[in-house]
């Protein structure tokens, strides 16, 4: 008999001190505050409130960056001209106000007295002169500059006021304004912009500075005591960066996030049977940004046909992919804008889902199913495409239930998924698809020249789908020169009404937002309005008793 | 063969390879729903007597998608592994047949593979090539051939040099002859041992590009891809994430049983003190 | 021995050639560009600011161009700056004229990934050589059959699946260890051991995991290499001599049959640098692995290629250092007597 080894002995030690590691790691527990997160406080001020973020901003100087977690943080840090109120009406932010000249060629705006950096030094209109020397400067790489190179002059008369002249009346000017960040002469002047060390250390004039930016970890932000619109309750921001929404969901449910966006079935499934959270979370439910649409290829047969078009829109249940993909949690979309703002037109509506009217609609088309396969066909070819959308769930989703539709009234369809570089270089610019499930913005502003002109079909430009309609032409470049908000108004409700008549594209919804919030944050409108609730994000405060534990250097 | 039925875990590992290679070769005649089917009104139901696994967020039935998902899932590793299989065995036999500069040349070829991180290279041609599921099966093929090459270099290395092979090159065997009759045949039992554990890691490699969204692409159900749908509801849909996780978990551990198996009861080096 | 780490070096120079070509022509596979990223595709974006970027970038020039442009500045380790973050330096840091520093990419996402990767190895050797041992002094006997199969087990499990169902078990139902990142908010007003301690906390879940999952290749490597060695003469011969068995095991079986396990570290590092795209993805560590997946999705071409030949070097380093190591264990191999 051989002796046994003394290894399984060293082995046991060996696990045993790894235990003993482990639960010394562990042994520290955060005590866990049993406040009542529904009592009602005064409103007071400090605190910090955490979010998650899933990519990290390049830089915090939004007109360069360009993603979108670049412009969420950056416009805690700097003003613009302009904003939007809770309705969605523009008002003056930096601007106390501003007058369109008569041939509604020149806009000057007017800053409200005594602004001032973070830094204490003055905030003057010569500061938004050089912001706007600096977007339309071919030396910097923004992509956002074909609004701003529309100014022929710009002026700063003196320091509390701007001026900017256009060649001629540009309707979307106001809203360009609103979109601008402007930045600090006094610390950027002479610097290259493009690489700045500015971008990692911003001063900026809102609500917020700049606290501390740790690399890959996290941005914090602090209370800006210049800022120029008054002070936020809440101390500080910080925002993690946590790229898997798997992981993000489980920072949520253990407090260690105070909100995050969720999706539908977080909404409305985990969070109703789950009341361990519903008791310390709080759900919120505001209009979406954007919408999702199936477009044709209009220069490809037989998407060129305008009753193929129409037939495909009235074959399509709308309602059940809400249903179905949203949970309910959508509203469906008759023209590219928010529904129940000043631009939608309340007279339009959906195609409704009518199946007999689509195969009516084929067949005069001339979309028959002559040789029975199940598949209309005409001239010997049959009634099939491919869908392409890219990876995201609720398009992936969307596009499935189309699918099965169009197969009920014999159009047979193929998805096919492709990751987003790839699918913009590849198909969109190279017009190379038959149909794509995408979305674009509801954007505040009405002009959609750049995506339903039929000018804009240059490779790399919006109108990839081949629009081209003389009537929606004329319309939108009316709109573009007209300011008067009335006038403007009729011209997007005509472009919108010949827009879902010509069916270029079938709106298929417009998703809700859903934000969770922890109810130690107080003071967020509910129900939202349609700014979103966001809007009065600087009156959030956090009561001292349900604050976080903060760790002090003691 | 029968040193496979004496190792009881080979032996588990080349069951659990039959019933799920059955079960996904028909998996149409014993799913109770087509897979693909959506049903609204039954989203996110928990498994029951008629969804056994559960449905997902579009009402589809989860064990269908698990058995057809099987198919693409086993069907990505075989194709990836024969690739690399055939790649392997090519570069390999010229390597250890011919010697000389050739050899140089491919060992040094297969010392550049190895040293670049091999999912970093997966990753980065099959987003640049869009990732459909041929695609998948290629790169993983063309990134994994090095172990077979070397394998098989080493193997002719050893067996060029046999009495039986030079015996049959003095009567005047050609090249070729040489190669197919003589060399490969010998060496392909390290070959079957490394093919089958290469279907376990190009299995686990397609889940990894799912959870990265580089996988097989929706709606066509992979084992990675449903595993990466449910795993934001990992506590609350447990169905949608604990199936496939296991699936994955348990076939590409009989791959690896049946793969240390064979290569414990066919090497005489690790089998002999019975 | 000199002569020796100088002939290994020489063998660098072709591999490193190779490693550029290859990372080369996988960028050309490409495509897309910078210009195809999320940002461009903005109804505000103008053809013309795309085609500026394109030329500032010499995406325009020919590709032989591009590849002599690509190897010089490899070889002065220069890979550029990034396209989609446009500040930072791809490789190391960077003084302006004014003496701000910009910190490189890989410089900083790099210590992140060796720190996990060598906390993890070591965590797989602690592990690896007693599973091994016992597997083989018991072969195909119950402690050996459940090793294996707990270790293959570790091999297969999918591992972002195990990561999020231990998160969820450990960070939201327990409350034991943070869920991801790096470091808790604040840590830094923390005393050094709390920081300390803090650190190891969020580093427990991905060292845990990236440990399972590479414990089945050494640990069988272990059980194989003492079951040869076991069955050599010599071995036979000590035994005879009447030296107990623990001498037997440790002092002559486990010694010979370790020497190999030095190449297969070497060996192991891509499998490992590849492996932290998942675990940093998941995890929410700034890393190689997220930084490299960041940066295909962004197409930030620069990056990839500053990655993929960082990363290699390090293999070959790290291949290096084993031989070496091999070498001076091993007078024969040194000498030139073996390969």
């Amino acid at each position: 008999m051989q002796e046994k080894p003394q290894i399984t002995r060293v082995f046991t030690c060996l696990v045993a001190a790894l235990m003993a590691l482990l639960l010394m790691s562990c042994s520290q527990q955060r005590n866990e505050g049993t406040a009542n997160f529904n009592q009602t406080y005064p409103s007071e001020a400090g605190g910090t409130l955490v979010d998650a973020m899933s990519g990290e901003p390049s830089g915090l100087i939004a007109m360069i960056a360009g993603e979108s977690s670049a412009s969420t943080i950056a416009s805690n840090i700097f003003n613009s001209l302009l904003k939007y109120d809770k309705n969605l009406e523009l008002t003056g932010e930096l601007a106390q106000s501003w007058d369109v000249s008569a041939d509604q060629k020149t806009i000057t705006f007017h800053l409200k007295p005594n602004l001032k950096w973070a830094d204490g030094k003055p905030l003057t209109s010569e500061d938004v002169l050089f912001t706007w020397q600096l977007v339309t400067d071919d030396k910097t790489r923004t992509p956002y500059g074909a609004d701003y190179k529309l100014v022929k002059k710009a002026e700063a008369p003196d320091p509390e006021t701007f001026k900017v002249t256009y060649a001629q009346p540009y309707a979307p000017a106001l809203d360009s304004w609103s979109g601008l960040h402007i930045l600090p002469k006094h610390l950027l002047a002479g610097q290259d912009i493009n690489n700045t060390p500015f971008a990692r250390n911003p001063v900026g004039s809102h609500y917020y500075q700049l606290d501390q930016w740790k690399k890959g970890e996290s941005i914090s932000l602090k209370r800006n005591v210049n800022a120029t619109q008054g002070q936020a309750k809440i101390d500080h921001l910080v925002s993690r960066i946590i790229p898997d929404r798997a992981a993000q969901f489980l920072e949520l449910m253990a407090d260690n996030i105070d909100s995050m966006s969720l999706n539908s079935i977080q909404y409305a499934r985990i969070f109703p049977s789950r009341p361990d959270l519903t008791s310390k979370i709080a759900q919120y439910k505001e209009l979406g940004n954007s919408y999702t649409y199936l477009g044709f290829n209009l220069k490809r047969k037989p998407f060129d046909d305008v009753r193929v078009r129409q037939a495909i829109n009235y074959a399509i249940d709308k309602q059940e992919i809400i249903d179905g993909v949203l949970l309910g949690l959508g509203l469906p979309v008759a023209s590219p804008y928010k529904p129940g703002t000043r631009w939608s037109n309340p007279e339009l509506h959906p195609y409704p889902y009518d199946p007999k009217k689509a195969i009516a609609l084929l067949k005069e088309a001339g979309f028959e199913d002559h040789d029975h396969d199940g598949i209309l066909d005409k001239d010997g070819q049959p009634l099939s495409f491919e869908i392409l959308t890219n990876q995201n769930k609720e398009r992936e989703m969307s596009a499935v239930l189309v699918q099965r539709r169009l197969k009920e009234i014999g159009i047979d369809v193929k998805i096919r998924v492709v990751e987003w570089a790839t699918f913009i270089s590849r198909f969109i610019k190279t017009g190379d698809f038959n149909v794509v499930l995408l979305g674009w913005g509801l954007g505040l502003e009405p002009d959609q020249f750049n995506i339903w002109h039929s000018s804009q079909q240059a490779p790399g430009q919006f109108n990839f789908i081949g629009y081209n309609n003389p009537t929606v032409d004329k319309l939108l470049e009316d709109g573009r020169m007209e300011l008067n908000p009335d006038k403007r108004m009729k011209i997007y409700h005509e472009f919108a009404k010949i827009l879902l008549e010509d069916s270029p594209v079938v709106y298929l919804f417009a998703g809700y937002g859903l934000p969770a919030i922890h109810k130690r944050v107080k003071g967020i409108d509910d129900p939202a309005p349609p700014a979103g609730i966001g809007h009065n994000s600087y009156g959030w405060y956090i009561p001292a008793p349900l604050r976080r534990n903060e760790i002090s250097a003691e | 063969m029968n040193a496979i039925i004496k190792n009881p875990l080979a032996l588990a590992g080349l069951m659990i390879i039959a019933i799920i290679s059955f079960m996904a070769i028909f998996a149409p005649l014993i799913t109770p729903f087509d897979p693909d089917a959506i049903n609204v009104k039954s989203i996110l139901l928990s498994p029951s007597s008629a969804h056994w696994m559960g449905t997902d967020g579009l009402g589809r039935d989860v064990y269908s998608r698990m058995l057809f998902g099987a198919r693409i899932s086993l069907l990505v590793g075989i194709v990836a592994v024969g690739i690399a299989t055939v790649i392997g065995i090519v570069l390999g036999a010229i390597s250890g047949f011919y010697r000389g500069w050739v050899d140089t040349v491919i060992m040094r070829l297969v010392d550049v593979m190895l040293s670049i991180p091999t999912f970093f290279l997966i990753l980065a041609v099959i987003a640049f090539l869009t990732p459909s599921i041929w695609n998948i099966m290629i790169v993983i093929g063309l990134t994994s051939w090095m172990g077979v090459t070397r394998l098989v270099r080493a193997e002719f290395l050893s067996l060029r040099n046999r009495e039986f092979v030079l015996a049959s090159q003095t009567l005047g065997a050609t090249d070729r002859r040489l190669i197919f009759k003589q060399l490969l045949p010998n060496s392909l039992t390290p070959i079957i041992v490394s093919s089958v554990l290469g279907i376990a890691s190009a299995v686990l490699v397609e889940s990894g590009l799912s959870f990265l969204g580089l996988g097989v692409q929706a709606p066509q159900a992979s084992w990675g891809n449903i595993l990466t749908d449910g795993k934001e509801y990992i506590e609350f849909a447990w169905w949608l994430s604990l199936f496939p996780g296991l699936a994955i978990l348990i076939t590409v551990m009989g791959y690896n049983l049946l793969g240390e198996g064979l290569r414990d009861a066919l090497d005489p080096r690790t089998s002999n003190n019975k | 021995m000199l002569k020796y780490l100088m002939n290994r070096l020489l063998w660098m120079v072709p591999l490193l050639v190779g490693i550029s070509l290859i990372s080369f022509l996988i960028m050309h596979l490409a495509p897309g560009d910078i210009t195809s990223t999320e940002a461009s595709f903005n109804p505000k974006t103008s053809e013309e600011s795309r085609q500026k970027l394109r030329e500032l970038y010499h995406l325009d020039k020919p590709v032989i161009v591009q590849y002599g442009l690509w190897l010089k500045r490899m070889s002065t380790l220069d890979f550029g700056r990034s396209f989609a973050s446009h500040q930072s330096p791809v490789f190391w840091q960077e003084t302006d004229k004014d003496g701000n520093i910009t910190k490189g990419m890989i410089q900083e996402a790099l210590p992140v990934t060796l720190l996990i990767n060598v906390l993890s190895l070591s965590l797989i050797i602690a592990m690896a050589l007693p599973l091994g041992v016992i597997s083989a002094l018991t072969q195909n006997k119950l402690p050996d059959r459940s090793i294996t199969i707990f270790v293959f087990i570790g091999f297969a499990i999918p591992s972002f699946w195990l990561a999020l169902m231990l998160m969820y078990w450990t960070g939201v139902s327990h409350n034991w260890l943070p869920i991801s990142g790096l470091h808790s908010l604040g840590a830094e007003k923390m005393p050094w051991l709390a920081q300390w301690i803090d650190g190891l906390k969020h580093l427990t879940l991905p060292i845990l995991i990236s440990g399972l999952t590479g414990l089945a290749g050494i640990s069988l490597f272990v059980r194989n290499g003492m079951l040869d060695v076991l069955h050599q003469d010599y071995i036979t011969t000590a035994r005879a001599k009447g030296l107990s068995e623990n001498t037997v095991v440790y002092k002559h079986a486990l010694r010979n049959a370790l020497l190999p396990l030095i190449t297969i570290f070497g060996l192991s590092i891509p499998g490992l640098i590849g492996g932290s795209v998942i675990a940093e993805s998941i995890f929410a560590i700034p890393g190689m692995g997220k930084l490299f997946y960041d940066a295909v999705l962004m197409r930030d071409f620069p990056v990839i290629m500053g990655i993929l030949t960082i990363g290699s070097a390090l293999t070959l380093i790290g291949n290096l250092l084993a031989d070496l190591a091999y070498a001076w264990a091993d007078p024969r191999v040194r000498k030139g007597v073996v390969q």
